[in-house]
């Protein structure tokens, strides 16, 4: 842990005494944190990946000029030519055009992965919003309010923890009978908000304590002015590692239901349905079906996470 | 003698001690059990006692943040307890409350200029909005900081500058009343010392009385007009800053004078030191009768049956709850 | 966590190799302990902090050296630098010796250091709490250190652990040795600390803070342990502190420092009676004093330096009010001003005559 922090001189790791906490010259933990994360070269790789993966979603056009659906299957499953390996016989290796083969229905593998990734983005990032919502919202009620509004919230979180994620998601996904981006985005966000509130709550919780909230008490500030200034503030920096954290996390969960046929259905183009549509052919000699669409899928959640991690670190007071 | 600012009669606090997922209630930590006192006009009435004998608890039922579990406290006349919250809110421009610890007392998140700001923000009619900065940076001036320092944040000063802030902050609405709540503990004696001297030109200032909790009893004594000595939830004994150090009737008070380390070599051994022998008992189950008796060292049966209650004793000056008081010094060398 | 995490920044429980010990060649006329000239450095990204800049004193047995200084003077990496216990990195010890009994300790390997800490000097904190281990019962703790280093076995380790929790005052040690250490009162903590300090008999205690924490009440209680264990023992004892009022109850001599540095250095009795350094004068000062009520505290203005960034001369001189252009030119020696009494100041003698 913390391997990927730049910092080792903690001041405050004096293993005893009073923790060395002297005025230090800098600014805001933001523009500290900024500071560090530009010296770090995952966060810069990742961001830049995830850059990329986002103009995919927004402007597909941009990198490819083949359609949605613009597919022959009278090419299909060609591997490209640089690829490891021979296909097998009667299929031709040399397409122009496919710098990365064609797909199970013959699309053109290289665009079909850039229009997947809508669909993908698209949720996990609307996911994480409304996640990130409700979560914070019955987090910071239950951990600033505490007494009875926390163990009402506290309890239906753990009904909901207590629901096993796939199981879950299978289920309502089949109780749904639809299998709209909509119904998934619903499924996720239902199963999702769970550990956001709880983060969020046990934030409030120890926020709620410390003295300038109590400062802004007897100053006779409203709760509500108390949640929103003060409270609110100092949670923002757990919640939006969380946040980008949730968006790998939420892509790779649309991917793993679209797999398993309960996400996303054709016609809709996602990077889950060209993995499920590949996974079949992927063993009897076209391994690139998978390769392609799987690598984009781990390294762009890979990305997220890793974005994640490393803001943690930037924006924990302990790593400077 | 001047006018009565704040009066709490017979303020008790329970904090209810809960078990089990459905939060049953299975006993009562009687933190402040029972306490009146008097805070005159001008006034700084000082509070000692062990840690976790209630001070910080009292203090913040006093200044209604904390509701009482029962009792009078009166602003001014007016019932806090009881009071319906938006008035409490309004009202509580009056007393206000800097505290022990200079890190967790300012929001990380906010410039010194917002923090000082934010009393002028909840209490429109104070301030208005043009005249707020210059309000802040004269604040910022009567703490001895520099108004320049306005957009900076609280980690880029040393404890001794936020608790200058600290008191900035408590200042803005000119309170009638401040609760000091171990304002000096966290301070380095050389720092200590400044910002004993700012709480105590502010107050000759602006007509302040304070409420001073601590348990360093030289700087209690050096700031108070009058002391309270609080043990395990109740008031042991209540004087003048003099009755209490020089007249002592109260045997934890004795105890407690005579545990100071006295920093002068030449009184060693010629003191008469107390040692108590134990730690606190619970405060949610203290002792019968008086609840000193089981570390005092002139516990007789009575003291078990008879709760000792708080007033003035024979061959006493001042009130003090002990079945029997008696004046002992303990600050001087014995010989 | 390993065994050996355990503790690590206590008298940490190692395996028992009592040959590499006996190779070391105490020398029972040297003084008990002799620093000299120790320096410790930070390397920090604001860049080098001398956190300790040339310290020595001398200790002999049963005699109590006070340490006093405020909050980061460097009181504690001295501790920790005698101990061999400093993180490095980030701290590194650039310069100085520290003997025991003759043997220079920071020459030694790690083994014999270990040995070292273990057998001859131990350590009290300030945070009985986060220097014990909260998930192993206080008995356990206490019996490893016969267990490891003595080969003692369970149940003779035990029954150690029981005569020590007895001697440092725990009442019904029989039964609270079966407890976790956050099941204690911190005054209560704070004896279990000192029990594991004294376990194998040691020769120096150094006590950090050990009393910062707790009430008046019970720093009374835990200063007259200290004592009469230090005086039965004929143990040399550090105590640490920032606390003006306890090293004069106890000690016997006291080394104040400012920055990194000794200011003064003198027999107890001098040394509040008339100080010899312009810090020292204001430190005494500035405690509320029944003359003074009503009236202003004497306060050193200013702060402390940055000790990455330190003035030049002396580093005083900022706050000082006996400085002139001398003080910021040359950074004073200690001087001796009597027999056994040293002074970093200039003008010592002004400040003595005033
Ligand atoms: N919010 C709380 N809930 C339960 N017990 C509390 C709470 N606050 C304080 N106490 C208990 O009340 C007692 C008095 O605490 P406190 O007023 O903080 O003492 P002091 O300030 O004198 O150290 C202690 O036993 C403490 O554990
Ligand atoms: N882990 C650390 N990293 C960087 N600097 C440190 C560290 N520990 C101590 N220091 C520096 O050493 C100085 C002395 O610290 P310390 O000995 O703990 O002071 P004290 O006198 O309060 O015990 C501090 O001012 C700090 O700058
Ligand atoms: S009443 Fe009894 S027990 Fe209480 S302080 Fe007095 S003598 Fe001691
Ligand atoms: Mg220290
Ligand atoms: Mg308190």
């Amino acid at each position: 842990m913390g391997s990927t922090s730049p910092a080792t001189e903690d001041p405050g790791a004096v293993p005893t005494g009073t923790p060395a906490r002297g005025p230090s010259a800098s600014g805001s933990i933001w523009k500290d944190a900024g500071r560090q994360l530009i010296r770090n070269p995952v966060f810069i790789v990742c961001s830049l990946i995830v850059l990329v993966v986002v103009s995919w979603a927004l402007f597909p056009t941009l990198w490819t000029d083949k359609g949605k659906l613009e597919c022959d299957i009278n090419i299909n499953r060609t591997p490209p030519s640089w690829f490891p390996g021979t296909p097998p016989p009667g299929y031709d290796t040399d397409l122009d055009g496919y710098p990365l083969g064609t797909t199970t229905l013959g699309c053109d593998m290289y665009s079909q992965l850039i229009w997947g990734a809508r669909p993908s983005i698209v949720v996990a990032v609307v996911v994480t919003a409304l996640t990130a919502l409700i979560g914070t919202t019955l987090g910071l009620w239950a951990g600033y309010y505490g007494g009875r509004v926390d163990t009402v919230i506290s309890r239906v979180t753990d009904i909901f923890l207590g629901l096993p994620f796939l199981l879950g998601a299978l289920l309502f996904l089949a109780l749904l009978k639809s299998q709209s981006i909509w119904a998934v985005i619903l499924v996720l966000v239902v199963l999702g908000w769970t550990q956001m509130a709880r983060i969020v709550r046990g934030t409030a919780l120890s926020l709620r304590d410390q003295d300038f909230v109590e400062a802004a008490r007897a100053m006779g500030a409203t709760n509500h002015r108390i949640i929103l200034r003060h409270i609110l503030p100092n949670a923002l920096a757990p919640i939006i590692v969380l946040c980008t954290i949730y968006i790998g996390s939420f892509i790779a969960a649309e991917a793993t239901l679209t797999f398993l046929g309960v996400g996303l259905k054709p016609p809709e183009v996602s990077w889950g349905i060209t993995i499920a549509q590949g996974q079949a052919f992927a063993v009897a000699g076209f391994p690139h079906l998978l390769v392609f669409p799987c690598t984009v899928l781990v390294v762009t959640v890979l990305s997220f996470i890793l974005m994640g991690d490393a803001l943690r670190d930037a924006l924990d007071p302990k790593g400077r | 003698m001047s006018e009565v600012v704040l009066a709490a009669a017979d303020v008790r606090k329970y904090f209810p001690i809960t078990a089990g997922v459905f939060k049953r209630t299975v006993g009562q930590v009687q933190a402040v059990d029972g306490v009146s006192l008097e805070l005159y006009e001008g006034e700084t009435l000082g509070i000692v006692g062990e840690s976790g004998c209630g001070k910080s608890t009292l203090a913040r039922v006093l200044m209604g943040l904390i509701p009482a579990t029962s009792g009078s406290i009166r602003l001014e006349g007016e019932e806090l307890v009881g009071m319906k919250p938006a008035r409490l809110r309004q009202i509580r421009r009056d007393v206000q409350i800097i505290f022990q610890d200079p890190y967790s007392s300012l929001d990380p998140r906010m410039t010194v200029g917002n923090i000082i700001g934010e009393p002028f923000e909840i209490h429109t009619e104070v301030a208005p909005k043009g005249d707020r900065r210059r309000r802040v940076e004269e604040l910022l001036e009567v703490v001895g900081l520099s108004p320049e320092h306005i957009n900076r944040y609280p980690h880029q000063f040393s404890g001794g500058q936020r608790q200058r802030i600290g008191i900035a902050r408590a200042l803005a609405l000119r309170p009638k009343v401040i609760i000091c709540d171990e304002p000096v503990s966290a301070l380095d004696i050389s720092v200590q010392a400044q910002v004993v001297n700012l709480l105590e030109n502010l107050q000759d200032e602006f007509g302040l009385s304070y409420i001073f909790v601590a348990h360093d009893l030289s700087v209690v004594r050096h700031i108070s007009d009058r002391v309270a000595v609080m043990y395990l939830g109740k008031l042991m004994e209540l004087g003048t800053e003099d009755q209490i150090y020089e007249r002592p009737m109260h045997p934890y008070t004795q105890a407690l004078l005579s545990a100071v380390p006295v920093p002068d070599p030449r009184l060693r051994g010629r003191r008469e030191q107390i040692v108590l022998t134990g730690d606190l008992p619970s405060a949610a189950d203290p002792p019968s009768g008086c609840r000193f008796r089981t570390r005092c060292w002139k516990a007789q049966d009575i003291c078990a049956e008879q709760e000792p209650v708080l007033e003035v004793r024979a061959h006493g000056d001042h009130p003090s709850a002990c079945h029997f008081a008696e004046v002992k010094v303990v600050t001087r060398a014995t010989h | 966590m390993s065994d050996s995490d355990i503790l690590s920044a206590g008298p940490v429980p190692e395996p028992a190799d009592s040959k590499a010990i006996a190779s070391l060649h105490f020398d029972p006329t040297a003084p008990l302990l002799d620093v000299q000239e120790l320096r410790v450095d930070f390397h920090t990204h604001e860049g080098v902090a001398h956190a300790v800049n040339g310290v020595s004193f001398t200790l002999e047995a049963g005699r109590t050296l006070g340490i006093l200084g405020e909050s980061g003077c460097g009181k504690s990496v001295t501790a920790q630098a005698i101990m061999g216990i400093l993180d490095s990195p980030p701290a590194r010890v650039v310069g100085g010796r520290v003997l025991l009994s003759g043997v220079d300790l920071l020459t030694l390997n790690e083994d014999d250091r270990r040995q070292v800490r273990a057998n001859r000097i131990g350590m009290v904190f300030q945070d009985a709490l986060s220097a014990l281990n909260p998930v192993f019962k206080v008995g356990w703790q206490l019996g490893e250190l016969f267990r490891k280093r003595l080969g003692y076995s369970r149940t003779q380790a035990r029954h150690e652990a029981v005569r020590l929790l007895d001697l440092v005052g725990i009442p019904a040690a029989a039964q609270r040795v079966d407890d976790y250490p956050h099941q204690f009162s911190g005054g209560m903590r704070q004896r279990v600390m000192i029990a594991m300090a004294l376990a194998l008999d040691p020769d120096v205690i150094i006590a950090d803070e050990p009393t910062t924490a707790l009430d008046v009440t019970v720093q009374a209680q835990i200063m007259k342990l200290l004592a009469d264990l230090q005086a039965e023992r004929n143990m040399g004892l550090i105590l640490i502190t920032h606390d003006i009022g306890v090293v004069a109850d106890v000690a016997d001599d006291i080394c104040v420092m400012y920055a990194g540095r000794e200011v003064e250095k003198a027999d107890v009795y001098s040394i509040y009676d008339k100080p010899a350094h312009p810090y020292t004068q204001a430190l005494l000062e500035s405690i509320p004093r029944v003359d003074m009520k009503g009236k202003q505290l004497a306060s050193i203005q200013g702060l402390p330096p940055n000790l990455t960034q330190m003035p030049p001369g002396c580093a005083f001189h900022p706050r000082c009010r006996f400085a002139r252009q001398r003080c910021r030119d040359d950074t004073p020696p200690l001087y001796t001003v009597s027999p056994g009494r040293l002074s970093a100041c200039h003008f010592f003698q002004e400040v003595l005559d005033t």
